[in-house]
């Protein structure tokens, strides 16, 4: 007899539908599964059988064929476990498949039949939205998960016993299990703890309101890391679509939504030993790196110098597309990547600066360093910012403005910046052609910047670099125009050289 | 800014009221041209001084010494060219003159009538008189681009060649762009010649000063050499100009570069080498300017650094140390000469007191404002003048230095321009 269930596999960062067919005949008893399967699915025979049997269900001891189409495509992981099990079910007379048939089913099962969660449910519960069926059934601890898609029906399912309830046209729902403890939003770190440090928050605010990628550079102790950790809270809130993005990403990477509370702004800091497959995705089947998972956040690399040159490299194109296609001999997979990169660094190998005392670096060090700071990506930063470690009278004192006040300037800058060029674009985007069209350069600014051009060694590249600045600080000061003081900040804080 | 676009102006009047070279004149860079693969097989390795004596040849004993078997043909080739460059456009010219003109090396006529295209002048234009200092290898005869009237009103006190290694390091360059930056500032025609490195920095710092600049090129003046300088070039042309003894765009050969030396040296009463390894043109250029008499200077750099070991050679046998421009005009003017004051423009208090911070270490804007006293946002703005200014650069990383530039004595309370 033959079956067909519906289950869904997870490609880069969204699902795609896979049919499960299984046909039993008889002949000595053996369980065949083709189409691509890795080690993982191939092993879901084992734990079909186990579940089968301990649900109290038959197994049928004949000659079991299940085949998961399309067939070209490479199977990973325990999620097609589910509608294996209940094909083989169906095929051998023990459910009624007619229901059965327009459900989505996705879950892994445990041997004494249980069903466990899985990761990217959110991505398959989206596809099984736009495509055709009765709704998506899967385990009870991924079911809230589910519901974030709206007007899909979801069956939580308990155990493969659930699927009799299923099949007879009930929609089972199983309740969660209590939700971990340990998750469940710990409040953002608040920009208050920075305390002093004027220039250094004066660069977060510019950065944060109009999208500008930001180097820091200063010794340590400079607040430089402690910085960029607030950066996400004085970013404003995510939309809805975002968070649902940012959501879907954090599950297929393996931290799935447990609670039905949407993501906030994540907050990506890898280490600088990560391996260019780690930083922008990669691995066959490929899977998001650090830069997907910080889609719609931050994405802070510390020590910037010391990232490997093609790691850096590979930052480029994302950077500019918002996305990245990692190709490989099976057809590419395309992962969004729109995040704010901050960045900071040491101003020598040693850490002090070439100025201070304590520096211990000879100079040809001094000078290697600093070609690999200039070599590594800097074309890509608009703001760079020396710091120094806060004065002992600014520690001391008053807690700086809190992230609340600060998110307010730069939640109503980004709005100018959303009426100005269209929804989700802000001014680090701005081309050439909306820089002629909205900037908005009053007299004064523009004959300051052509007395930039001429004596502060600015570059075409640069020139525009310190119009997208300024504009941002108007925004931030409410000004309808650029004027002459907005591009004398821009051109101070405007990151040098490169071409 | 208006007095130049007047110069500009007045050189497009001049040049058409003085016409082109004479074709007895522009002969010599035709044959140069038409020969110019001979030449190198003939000068092999010692390029600089063979160069240099074929060049004091006359016409016929040059073509005759290089090219024994044709010379005579190659001579009237090279007259045809010269006589055709000198005709005006194309549309008069009798056919198949063209073609021979291309075989001898002259630009294609569309090339030189492009955009107020190039010029030449010749002894009797007149060449400019620094070049009396060559005696026999003087040019017969100069081809260029960009304003005429600089090169025909150069003179050895108001110029000053700035040379050194295409490999240069951040040092050289900067010190070269603040040479360049500086000369021009005081109204010194800087000379170089568009390598990269070095020469690229002191023709960028000529413009940042918003003075003229001229590069002298090897082969040819209608293109820029190394073709990578192409951006350099045309703003080169845009205030100031490009000169070569060969017309046209011909083929490159080595011995064009140490005979196009020799006018660098020539044409300026102070040749500065900035940074040079131990063999090198650079310090071609050097002896050259020694040979004719003009003053060579060197910018010290540190004695390990193989960049720097031929300019530590040139100080130890003498020659003038520059440090900076007052240093240069020193050595070109005397002790103590000023032909225009060399410091930046009067200061503002905000910019007075951000300049001192600066001066006293501070090298982030939080630390400039701490010690200027001042709002984060004024220490900002006040940076950023400065920087226009030419007092402070800034470095990839964000952090502020000072430059050579000297802020004027303080005067009346005037209009300040640090605090705008």
């Amino acid at each position: 007899m033959l079956a067909r269930t519906r289950t869904l596999a997870i490609v880069g960062v969204d699902a795609t539908g896979v049919d499960v067919e299984v046909d039993i005949r008889r002949g000595l008893p053996a369980f065949t599964l083709v189409g691509l399967p890795d080690a993982a699915v191939r092993e879901a025979r084992e734990r079909v059988r186990a579940a089968i049997v301990n649900s109290g269900f038959e197994f049928p001891l004949q000659r079991i064929t299940a085949s998961l189409a399309p067939a070209d495509l490479r199977k990973a992981g325990p999620g097609f476990d589910l509608a294996i099990a209940a094909a083989v079910l169906v095929a051998g007379g023990q459910l009624e498949g007619a229901a059965l048939e327009r459900w989505w089913l996705a879950g892994e099962l445990g041997l004494d039949g249980s069903i466990r969660p899985l990761s990217g449910v959110l991505a398959m519960a989206e596809q099984a939205g736009h495509l055709d069926g009765d709704g998506i059934a899967v385990a009870a601890a991924n079911a809230t998960e589910a519901r974030l898609v709206e007007g899909l029906r979801v069956a939580s399912l308990g155990g493969l016993r659930d699927l009799v309830a299923l099949a007879s046209g009930e929609v089972p729902r199983a309740p969660a299990p209590e939700p971990s403890p340990l998750r469940g939003g710990a409040p953002l770190p608040d920009l208050a703890d920075l305390k002093g440090q004027p220039g250094l928050r004066r660069g977060l605010e510019v950065a944060a309101a109009g999208g500008h990628a930001a180097l820091v550079v200063g010794p340590p102790g400079a607040g430089k890391s402690l910085a960029a950790r607030r950066l996400p809270s004085i970013m404003p809130p995510l939309s809805r679509r975002e968070a649902i993005e940012a959501t879907k990403i954090a599950s297929v990477a393996g931290r799935p939504c447990r609670d039905g509370t949407l993501a906030s702004r994540p907050f990506r800091a890898p280490h600088h030993t990560i391996s260019t497959a780690g930083l922008v995705g990669g691995g066959s089947p490929p899977r998001p790196g650090e830069i997907t998972l910080a889609h719609h956040g931050v994405l802070f690399l510390d020590e910037l110098g010391e990232f490997s040159r093609p790691a850096l490299e590979a930052l480029r194109q994302p950077l500019e597309d918002g996305a990245v296609t990692i190709a490989r001999a099976r057809g590419s997979v395309r992962f969004p990547a729109r995040f704010q990169l901050f960045a900071a660094a040491n101003p020598c190998p040693c850490g002090h600066g070439e100025g201070s005392p304590r520096c211990g670096c000879s100079p040809e060090r001094i000078r290697a360093y600093a070609a690999r700071l200039s070599g590594a990506l800097a074309d890509r930063f608009d703001i760079a910012l020396g710091v120094e470690q806060p004065s002992a009278a600014a520690l001391d004192g008053d807690p700086g403005e809190s992230s609340e006040v600060v998110a307010g300037r730069v939640a109503a800058a980004r709005k100018a910046q959303r009426v100005r060029l269209g929804e989700g674009r802000s001014n680090a985007t701005m081309s050439d052609r909306d820089i002629a069209e909205t900037a908005g350069l009053d007299r004064d600014a523009r004959s300051r910047l052509v007395d930039g051009h001429a004596s502060a060694r600015l570059s075409g590249r640069g020139w525009m670099r310190v119009i997208r600045i300024a504009r941002t600080c108007a925004d931030l000061a409410g000004s309808r125009a650029v004027t002459a003081d907005h591009v004398d900040e821009a051109l101070s804080m405007r990151r040098r050289g490169g071409r | 800014m208006s007095a130049e676009t007047e110069s500009t102006g007045a050189a497009a009047t001049d040049r058409r009221r003085s016409g082109p070279a004479c074709p007895r004149c522009a002969r010599r860079g035709f044959l140069l041209s038409n020969l110019a693969g001979r030449i190198e097989r003939s000068v092999g390795e010692r390029a600089g001084a063979r160069a240099r004596d074929l060049l004091a040849l006359d016409d016929e004993r040059l073509a005759a010494a290089i090219a024994p078997a044709d010379w005579r043909r190659r001579l009237r080739e090279a007259g045809a060219a010269a006589r055709a460059a000198a005709a005006g456009p194309p549309g008069d010219r009798r056919p198949g003159e063209e073609a021979e003109r291309r075989r001898a090396g002259a630009p294609r006529a569309a090339e030189a009538g492009r955009g107020g295209g190039g010029w030449s002048i010749c002894a009797h234009s007149p060449l400019p008189a620094a070049l009396d200092v060559l005696d026999a290898s003087r040019p017969h005869a100069l081809f260029g681009r960009g304003d005429r009237e600089l090169l025909a009103a150069i003179e050895p006190k108001r110029a000053v060649t700035i040379v050194g290694a295409r490999r240069a390091g951040p040092y050289g360059r900067e010190v070269a762009f603040e040479l360049g930056r500086a000369l021009a500032g005081a109204g010194i025609v800087v000379v170089s010649g568009l390598a990269l490195g070095i020469d690229a920095a002191a023709h960028e710092g000529a413009l940042a000063g918003g003075g003229a600049t001229l590069a002298v090129l090897g082969p040819g003046a209608e293109r820029a050499y190394p073709r990578s300088a192409g951006g350099l070039y045309r703003r080169v042309l845009d205030s100031g100009a490009a000169i070569s003894e060969l017309p046209g765009a011909p083929p490159t050969f080595r011995w064009m570069f140490p005979s196009r030396n020799r006018l660098m040296a020539a044409l300026s009463g102070l040749t500065v080498v900035v940074e040079a390894a131990e063999r090198s043109g650079s310090l071609i250029t050097a002896e050259m300017a020694g040979d004719c008499g003009r003053i060579v200077g060197a910018v010290p750099g540190p004695v390990s650094s193989w960049r720097s070991s031929g300019t530590n050679g040139l100080l130890a046998d003498g020659a003038a140390v520059i440090r900076d421009a007052r240093d240069a005009l020193d050595a070109l003017l005397g002790p103590g000469a000023d032909p225009a004051p060399i410091t930046g423009p009067q200061l503002g208090v905000e910019g007075a007191a951000t300049l001192d911070a600066v001066e006293t270490g501070a090298a982030t804007p939080d630390a400039v404002a701490v010690a200027a006293g001042l709002e984060l946002g004024s220490a900002l703005r006040a940076l950023a003048t400065l920087e226009r200014h030419g007092y402070l650069t800034c470095d990839h990383g964000g952090r502020w230095t000072r430059t050579m530039l000297q802020a004027p004595a303080p005067s009346a309370p005037s209009a300040g321009c640090g605090s705008r």
